[in-house]
């Protein structure tokens, strides 16, 4: 299967170029911006972010008749812990994404285009800056695109350190100066979006696979993958494995093979206890379930997780999972930003609970403390910050209830061992 | 002591201001600049751009304080942090903090007498396929071990930084 994303040498403009790059973007200016959103609805896109929303149906939505400016923003915060595809997909091929911002910027008939990325990533800011002003120098950006007519403009704009900001409405708030704290919707974004304008947000790697849809069609596009999934994907694996990192396959591929034929299975010695689908917020998998699932929205969806934003992590049996549920839970209590109070205590509470299972003062009924209150948090929030922490704590005790009860009586894992705790 | 916006900053502040249709917008890429300039944010600084931006002082520190990569007090020369979150952790990240914590003499949060370096634990990095990852300032340094580790503490204390030979 050929690589639409991670391609080697076109990560300057003369190389892209040799790859036919910045070509559908000529291509796309020729269409009408109805034609665009047609052929993107066509080839099955969906959002690569997490939440896999049809690309082209969220492009629909900008009003036809709203008067003013409209606004692109490409998410690139990420930070979704065991996430790290579209920092990849930036430092490889970053004017994939130009041209793709370029393209749906005259889809949706926008003038300007913000990419939101993470604070730390400096060399890739960097990175994407010079690509920007090389696009520019060719036309590609800015005035007059190609003699169209059509004007846009990019710009960079990085983040300072909250994971809340890569929830869209949060990300907004983050771009126009103001604390992370996300908005109640509706109003949606592609109504009432960035400086209160309709405005699309999409993911990186959505946007970077905006061009070939371009210039060999949705429908050759729609064929990869798997019915609704359609499409390549990138998955990224850390963990125990002896080859992690960023893999783009086609959806639909069963996990068993990215590990065994992409990763080259499990390193000497360990032996697979979990994996964790699609990003920390997903619900934890058994390795039965694991190896009998395949990586698509649907088949996921059906084992009772999620697709996410593919970062698969995998957990050997030396790890303890209410350790690990502790260092989620301190994760999420760190970030949740305090807006909504289920969100705001829940995550502490959860955080507290587990410190108490991890230092051996834990009892049984905190075990089922701890599954309530996570259940009392879902879907009673603003965003899906809370969903987020209560998916993994629910799926973790329901599915490794054994080793909550050891901790409980008393049966520890040893602390702070170096390299283990 | 009072804190003056310097000229080239109001220079660099256009600049970035003209990137948005509201200048308030630019909040955090100026806080950025004047982080970059001094190391960190000091509530007079806070205050001088409150004013050059016309707006409320809590809505600048409101922001400094929501996001965690602004400091408010000066770090060490190299600012140490560390990733520890599920997939450095199970990589070995709390081996690591202990092996800092202990060589450094020196917890999460605080700098050596010397002032070169600041202890910080840090959430997810997006790195994790190169797990255990550390950002040293601005750089990442992946796949560590007790022993890289080491060395790089060696390069930093002479002056040498390993990726900019």
């Amino acid at each position: 299967m050929e690589s639409i994303l991670l391609k080697d040498k076109v990560r300057g403009l003369e190389g892209y170029f040799a790859a036919g790059g910045y070509k559908p973007l000529k291509k796309a200016l020729a269409l009408k911006p109805a034609e665009i959103i047609e052929e993107v609805k066509k080839s099955g896109l969906r959002g690569r972010g997490g939440a896999g929303f049809p690309t082209g149906l969220k492009w629909s939505f900008i009003p036809k008749d709203a008067e003013g400016p409209r606004y692109l923003v490409c998410n690139a915060d990420e930070g979704e812990p065991g996430t790290f595809k579209d920092r990849e997909l930036i430092l490889k091929n970053p004017h994939a994404l130009i041209e793709g911002m370029a393209i749906a910027g005259y889809a949706i008939g926008a003038a300007h285009g913000y990419i939101y990325i993470r604070g730390e990533f400096t060399a890739e800011a960097a990175l994407l800056e010079t690509a920007i002003a090389d696009a520019r120098a060719k036309g590609f950006i800015g005035r007059n695109i190609l003699g169209s007519g059509f004007n846009f403009e990019l710009f960079v704009h990085r983040g300072a350190g909250a994971y809340i900001c890569g929830e869209e409405t949060a990300l907004l708030e983050s771009l126009e100066g103001f604390k992370g704290q996300p908005r109640l919707k509706p109003p949606f974004p592609a109504v009432k979006g960035l400086f209160g304008s309709p405005t699309v947000i999409n993911n990186v790697e959505t946007l970077a696979a905006v061009p070939a849809i371009m210039e060999r069609g949705g429908a050759w596009y729609a064929v990869i993958g798997a019915g609704k999934s359609a499409g390549t994907k990138l998955f990224c694996v850390s963990g125990p494995v002896n080859k992690p990192g960023v893999y783009e396959l086609p959806l639909g591929v069963p996990l068993r093979d990215l590990l065994e034929k992409s990763c080259g299975g499990l390193k000497a010695g360990k032996k697979l206890k979990a994996v964790i689908p699609g990003g920390s917020s997903t619900p934890v998998l058994t390795a039965a379930e694991a190896l009998a699932v395949n990586l698509d929205y649907e088949s996921l969806t059906a084992a009772g997780s999620m697709l996410g934003s593919g970062a698969v992590i995998v957990i050997d049996e030396s790890q303890c999972m209410v350790k690990l549920l502790q260092v989620l839970a301190r994760f999420y209590h760190h970030e949740s930003c305090g807006q909504c109070t289920p969100c705001r205590e829940g995550c502490g509470w959860i955080e507290k609970l587990l410190n108490r299972l991890e230092d051996g003062r834990g009892t049984v009924k905190d075990i089922d403390t701890l599954y309530s209150v996570a259940d009392g948090m879902m879907g009673r929030t603003i965003c899906p910050l809370a969903d987020a922490m209560a998916m993994p704590v629910m799926s973790f005790v329901k599915k490794f209830r054994s080793e909550f009860e050891a901790h409980a009586a008393g049966r520890c894992c040893p602390s702070e061992a170096p390299g283990k705790h | 002591m009072p804190f003056k916006l310097s000229e080239e900053f109001k220079t660099k502040a256009a600049h970035i201001c003209a990137k948005y249709p509201r200048k308030d917008a630019a909040l955090l890429p100026l806080l950025q600049e004047l982080q970059g300039a001094a190391g960190y944010v000091a509530e007079e600084a806070m205050d001088a751009l409150a004013q050059y931006l016309e707006l409320p002082y809590a809505r600048v520190k409101g922001v400094v304080t929501f996001y965690t990569m602004f400091n408010r007090a000066p770090t060490g020369k190299y600012h140490l942090q560390v990733c520890r979150n599920i997939s450095c952790h199970m990589a070995g990240a709390p081996g690591l903090l202990a092996h800092l914590r202990a060589k450094l003499d020196i917890t999460e949060g605080e700098t050596t007498g010397d002032g070169l370096f600041t202890l910080s634990a840090v959430e997810c990095l997006g790195a994790c396929g190169s797990a255990p990852v550390m950002q040293v300032n601005e750089d990442y340094f992946e796949n560590l071990t007790a022993e890289k580790l080491d060395a790089l503490l060696e390069d930093l204390k002479h002056g040498k930084h390993p990726l900019k030979r």
